[in-house]
Formats: C-alpha cells, structure tokens, sequence
C-alpha cells in the first residue's frame, strides 16, 4: 500500500520551510509525524506533489516557560508532552490527555502541532487546546502572527493556518494554582478515537465554580468550546443539579457523525457522560 | 525510479545505504531492499504493531514512516537482538514464558517490549500492558506475553 508519487523535501530551519512552501505552492504538504497524512495518502485521500518534512528543523521540538506561559515548539511529540515534568507541574491536563492519544509507538511520531492542524475533530488536541485557551503561533511568508485555539478551527480538516504558513509554536497560559483538570475519553479499544470525549479545566472559589472551561472531542465538524455549560456553573456549587445542567448543555451543541461508534443518540448521550464526569474529576482535584 | 534518492543509515549496528522513492515506506525497505523480513507487515495501517522497529530510540510503526525520513538514523530490528550467538532476555523468556502461538506478532512485541524496558527497567504489569497497547497478538490473549516481559526484566536488572 503505497502513496502516489511526491518529492520530497527536508528543510533544516523554519525560514527554510517558509521559503519552500512559497515556492512549491498549494500541491505541497507539511509532513509531521505522519501518523494521519500517511495513512490518507496510503489510501490516495491526498496526493500532494511535495511532502516538506518538518522533522529536521531543531527549533521546532522543546518544551520550555516563557513568564506565565508555557511554550511547545510544534514539532514536540505526544510522547514527549506525556513524559514532560514541566507539563506534569504546570499544565497536567496535557499530559493526562496526551495518554489517551493512539498508542506508544503513534505518540513517538505524532506531534502536538501535527495533531494540531490536521483539523479532524476526532483527534484529541484541538479540545485541550479550547480547555487551556492556548494560542498558535502561525509563521509565514510575512512573519509571525499569534491567533487564539478558540476560532482556530473552522471545519472538517479545515483551520485558520494558510496554505503558505506553518504553526511553529503553542503557547499555553500557565492555569492558576488549585485549577482543577480532567480529560475524560470513552473509546473503543486503544488507538481508537475518541467515542466521545471532554476536557475541564475548572476554578474553584470556596464551594463555588469560578470559571469552567469546557471543551468536546468528536461532537461535530471541529471540537467545539461548550460555552452554555460554561456559564450555567458560574457561582454554582458542583452538585448533581449542576452537573446534569452542565452535561445537558453539552449535549444541546452536539452534531456527532453517526458511525460504528455509535448514533447520534449515544454519541450524545456519551458526550454528556464524558462532561459530568470530567467536572467530578476536575472538581476533585480543585482546590479553592 | 523517477526520483530516487539515496538513504544512509545504521541498521542493527552495520551501515546500509539504499536508493528508494520518496514514497517507499521503510518497512519495503528493510524486507525488500535489505532481507530483513523480522518486522511483519500486518495491517499496514498503522494499527497492529506487527512491523515495529526502533528507531532513534523510539518504537515506531515502520509501516508509517518513509525510509528518505530515516537518513542518518539508528534502526534495530529483531534481527539486532541476539548478541554474540546468546538470544536477548526477551527473546529467551519468550521461548520460556511461551509468549508466542503463531509468532506472526512476536518480532514487534520483542521490540516494542526492549524499548519499553529501556526507559522503564521495572514495570509493573499494567505499565507493561498499557506499554504494549500498540501490539496486536490473536493467539496468546497476552497473558504469557506479559510473564515473558517480566520475566525478562528481572533477568536485564539481575544482569546490572
């Protein structure tokens, strides 16, 4: 099972890339980990002309804190973020979620940004994003411009990133002290993508919610902020009233793809479950 | 071949050079190019874990990396694992554990299981279950495969 045909190119630096880019116009691909565009041009999904592997450009990989945030070269992998003790300190959310990504030896090649800016609502990362209001950072021919996770995505396999640019970098603010996270996924088997899934970060004050941050994986044609829910905990205690409204409002956004995973009624209905046990999680981890 | 170009790389320790399309992936090359038949294609999909290979100290599913991706890296296969004559202590407590029926996903699991002993000399058995998620096997119910790859890292740990 082989692609069709391509060149094949391996810029050493980001300038590089742009300029090659630029150069080979809309018949090239960015090449990251892999792990999603092989497979589709194993299936003659895509045919690009020219593949422009990223892998060799140092400066996109590393984990680093930059003031209150932290920053993630684009061209850092799963496994990397899963065995990083800076995230493990600063943003657990990334690494809980990065555990649920495919499996060990997907999570050697696949890549933050890769995942990133394939667009597929499946994958795990768009909705983490929306959970810790990251922001990307775009480089292109004009140079570099920062655009928010939230607005980000704009459909099926399509985002914000124009043809001749590249995401380089993801810049996370660094949650308050006590936040508390969850990345709750139902899948079929491992490897599998998500049934359903969501990421909490949550903010506790006392015995009330001070700021909710919802996200959804695979509940319609990008990953989807679930703002309703959001501000339907402001100020409330987590009980089991405000969880059911919480999860009821996530399951009013939904648009899941009917599939062997399962209808629109259980992916629903799952994505609810997924919220109000995120929430718990999150809840239990919190400290106000 | 149109564009062919030229790959070097280490593989199990000895230098190979190859000349491939950009789009031949790197498990036709280590069974086709270079007789290396250990790593098994089996899905082809990167899902079964059956072609397996470490590559610059990662596992990777080598029926999902391109070989031009591989220039300048150090590849192991399962032909890489025997040292001097003596089997590894994976391959041995395989043979020992029975941690094989058919065998078809044996190379892969070995070398998935050597690199999660690297970096995790003690796993516990759920380390070692979730360690090897990226692994099919149909016949074992993974079981004995399990015993196997702890049964290897006492002997590595004993061994210093």
């Amino acid at each position: 099972m082989f692609p069709a045909g391509f060149d094949y190119h391996a810029p050493q630096s980001v300038a590089d890339a742009v300029k090659l880019l630029g150069k080979l116009g809309p018949e090239a691909k960015l090449l990251a980990g892999g792990h999603s565009l092989l497979p589709m041009m194993k299936l003659r999904f895509a045919e690009p002309a020219h593949l422009v592997d990223l892998g060799r450009i140092a400066e996109l990989r590393g984990i680093s804190e930059s003031g209150k945030e932290i920053r993630i070269g684009a061209m850092t992998t799963e496994h990397e973020l899963l065995n990083s003790k800076l995230l493990a300190d600063k943003v657990p959310l990334l690494v809980e979620g990065a555990g649920w990504i495919a499996d060990p030896q997907v999570r050697y090649k696949g890549t933050i940004g890769g995942d990133i800016s394939h667009g597929d609502p499946a994958n795990d990362q768009p909705a983490l994003m929306l959970a810790l209001d990251a922001s990307f950072v775009l480089t292109g021919p004009k140079g570099e411009r920062v655009v928010k996770a939230d607005g980000y995505f704009l459909g099926l396999y399509s985002t914000q990133l124009a043809e001749d640019e590249i995401l380089t970098q993801i810049r996370i603010p660094v949650p308050p002290a006590g936040s508390g996270w969850s990345y709750q996924k139902l899948k079929r088997k491992t490897g599998d993508f998500a049934t359903a899934a969501t990421a909490v970060m949550l903010q506790m004050k006392g015995k009330s919610v001070a700021k909710a941050s919802i996200a959804l994986t695979n509940a319609g044609p990008t990953a989807l902020k679930a703002r309703e829910a959001e501000a339907s905990l402001a100020g409330k205690p987590i009980d089991e009233a405000s969880l059911a409204e919480a999860a009821r409002l996530a399951m009013s956004i939904c648009q899941p793809t009917p599939d062997q995973r399962g209808d629109d009624e259980y992916k629903r209905a799952m994505c609810g479950e997924m919220t109000r046990r995120a929430l718990e999680a999150a809840h239990a981890r919190a400290k106000g | 071949m149109a564009n062919a170009r030229k790959v070097s790389f280490t593989l199990n320790g000895k230098p190979v050079e190859v000349s491939v399309e950009p789009r031949e992936l790197l498990i036709t090359t280590l069974r086709e190019r270079l007789a290396h038949t250990g790593p098994h294609i089996g899905c082809e999909t990167s899902h079964c874990g059956a072609c397996t290979v470490d590559l610059n100290e990662m596992s990777v599913k080598s029926c999902t990396v391109l070989a031009v991706q591989c220039e300048g890296a150090q590849i192991t296969t399962i032909e890489g694992m025997e040292q001097g004559g003596a089997l590894h202590a994976l391959q041995q407590a395989f043979h020992e554990e029975h941690g094989l029926q058919c065998g078809y996903c044996t190379p892969g699991m070995i070398t998935r299981a050597y690199r999660l002993l690297k970096e995790n000399p003690n796993p516990s058995e759920q380390e070692i279950r979730s360690g090897i998620s990226g692994n099919l096997c149909r016949c074992t119910g993974y079981q004995n495969i399990v015993k196997a790859v702890q049964s290897a890292a006492k002997k590595l740990a004993a061994a210093g």
